[in-house]
């Protein structure tokens, strides 16, 4: 710390602007360590796999051309001529995946580690949000390389969409451009992938690490029940910061083993008027809501399976999103087992409709 | 912890991050840089037929990649130079009125041999060969390009 201080450019600077705020902050925050301190990390690294979409997104534009006759194309040329072309698109859907996938681990860390409770109710919120904001950006640059898979789990989903009591149908129309997934579509998804989404998504992110800095790091009960002698914590500036690096540095190597050995294929082109080939998926994340959608009744006491399907995960959503509101109601002190068992009937039931999906 | 130690410590961290660095670095940018896209050679074009350009009148013709400007002169002769201004690249056009190439950009003059005669273009434009085979004009590269 002595030495950023008498750094010439740091002294310059905070003779101008005063950092001495900054500095007291940095030298004082504290992460605490105890035996799940490990899942400090996964909100870190779903940072850096973010970091690593927008910076990869920003170059597969400059080959990325929308369009019916330009898409598949342009994503081929820039995957057998381009120079690295192959990686950086490789790269870009499998650290996709794999945020996804931390968004994930870190939202169900923060829900068994009850880290939502007050006063952090709002970073839970902002955290949900960007996960369906995430989910938005996977479901929207699925289509973009325009394949044939992707174009019909693309009809698929926004028939889903569709589906929606009311609005449903408006909003299925705004999606597509029109009343059929055709080029239209591709430029709405575009627009939507890499500006509207971007846009939300960084307004949200910088609430939720604001929220984090001025709370700091949640500490589980059995840590705060702890008599002051035995907390252990370290800084969080340089300590805790180069652990992070550290586990930046790892998830690094697994993202480019995955993308160099396991290279994201293009597949054929879509066209309008072939029929769906056998397998059509939407992505792993989707899975147990399409699977759950196939298996409800066509008709469920008269009302369509389809709309039953929809209101069903519309509600969970929001339960979900609204967490910390209603635990302190059903759960709280009285309780404290019945929030775990939710947590893990959640898991189990999306793990499980996951692996039908998949078998089916 | 020996200052020895630590100095040699620092040197293997940093010697690793800048090759990070530049592993990073380096595929990002040769991804930027355009590839080389195959282009067939073009040594002639069609220009079209005879009759559809006027006497004193010019029209601009694709030669590949480049433009090229077909002039067919007051004296019924047909001339045709590469189209680029030498000046800061412009398209140039045929001054009927003048009966001189004109670039507007900068308002640079060449005559009807292609020399770049008022203005600021620097060279003259490069002459490209025209012949009427059956009616059609047909636009060439010259042998020896200067």
């Amino acid at each position: 710390m002595d030495k950023i201080k008498n750094n010439k450019i740091f002294q310059w600077l905070h003779e101008r602007y005063n950092l001495e705020p900054i500095l007291e902050f940095v030298e004082h925050k504290q992460v605490p360590m105890h035996k799940h301190s490990i899942w400090y990390y996964t909100g870190g690294i779903t940072l850096f796999l973010f970091i690593i979409q927008v910076c990869t997104g920003i170059l597969l534009l400059f080959y990325y051309q929308p369009g019916v006759d330009s898409s598949y194309e342009s994503v081929r040329f820039l995957m057998t001529k381009v120079n690295f072309g192959w990686l950086i698109r490789s790269i870009h859907s499998w650290s996709a995946n794999l945020m996804v996938f931390f968004a994930f681990i870190h939202m169900f860390s923060v829900f068994f580690s009850e880290a939502f409770k007050k006063p952090r109710e709002l970073t839970w919120v902002s955290g949900f949000l960007m996960l369906l904001l995430a989910m938005g950006f996977g479901f929207s640059g699925y289509l973009l390389p325009w394949n044939e898979l992707a174009f019909f789990a693309t009809k698929v989903g926004t028939d889903i969409v569709g589906d929606v009591p009311v609005v449903g149908e408006l909003i299925k129309q705004l999606l597509r451009g029109g009343p059929d997934v055709t080029g239209s579509t591709i430029y709405r998804f575009y627009a939507i992938h890499v500006s509207i989404l971007p846009l939300i998504f960084l307004v949200v992110l910088g609430l939720h690490l604001l929220f984090i800095q001025r709370q700091g790091m949640h500490e589980p009960e059995f840590y705060e029940s702890l008599p002051p002698e035995e907390k252990h914590s370290i800084p969080f500036f340089p300590n805790f910061f180069l652990r992070d690096l550290l586990f930046w540095l790892l998830i690094l190597d697994v993202l480019l083993f995955l993308a160099v050995f396991f290279p994201w294929e293009l597949g054929i082109k879509a066209d309008l008027f072939s029929s769906a080939p056998a397998g059509i998926r939407p992505e792993w994340y989707f899975m147990f809501m399409f699977q759950s959608l196939k298996m409800i009744p066509a008709k469920v006491l008269g009302i369509e399976g389809e709309i039953l399907g929809i209101v069903f995960f519309g509600i969970l959503g929001l339960l979900w999103l609204t967490v910390p509101f209603w635990e302190t109601v059903i759960a709280g002190k009285k309780r404290p087992w019945l929030m775990k068992v939710i947590g893990l009937l959640a898991i189990i039931y999306m793990i499980a409709l996951t692996i039908i999906g998949y078998l089916v | 912890m020996s200052v020895k130690r630590r100095k040699f410590l620092d040197y293997i961290l940093s010697l690793g991050f800048t090759g990070l660095v530049g592993s990073i670095i380096y595929p990002a940018l040769s991804y930027l840089k355009p590839p080389k896209q195959a282009e067939a050679a073009v040594n002639s074009v069609k220009a079209g037929k005879v009759n559809e350009i006027p006497v004193n009148s010019g029209k601009i013709v694709r030669f590949g990649r480049k433009p090229v400007i077909l002039i067919r002169t007051s004296t019924d002769e047909f001339i045709a130079f590469t189209a680029t201004c030498t000046h800061l690249g412009c398209i140039v056009q045929y001054r009927e009125d003048k009966q001189q190439i004109w670039c507007a950009c900068h308002n640079g003059l060449f005559d009807l041999k292609g020399r770049n005669i008022s203005g600021p273009p620097p060279r003259p434009l490069d002459p490209f060969l025209v012949q009427i085979i059956d009616d059609e004009i047909i636009i060439a590269k010259p042998k020896r390009m200067s």
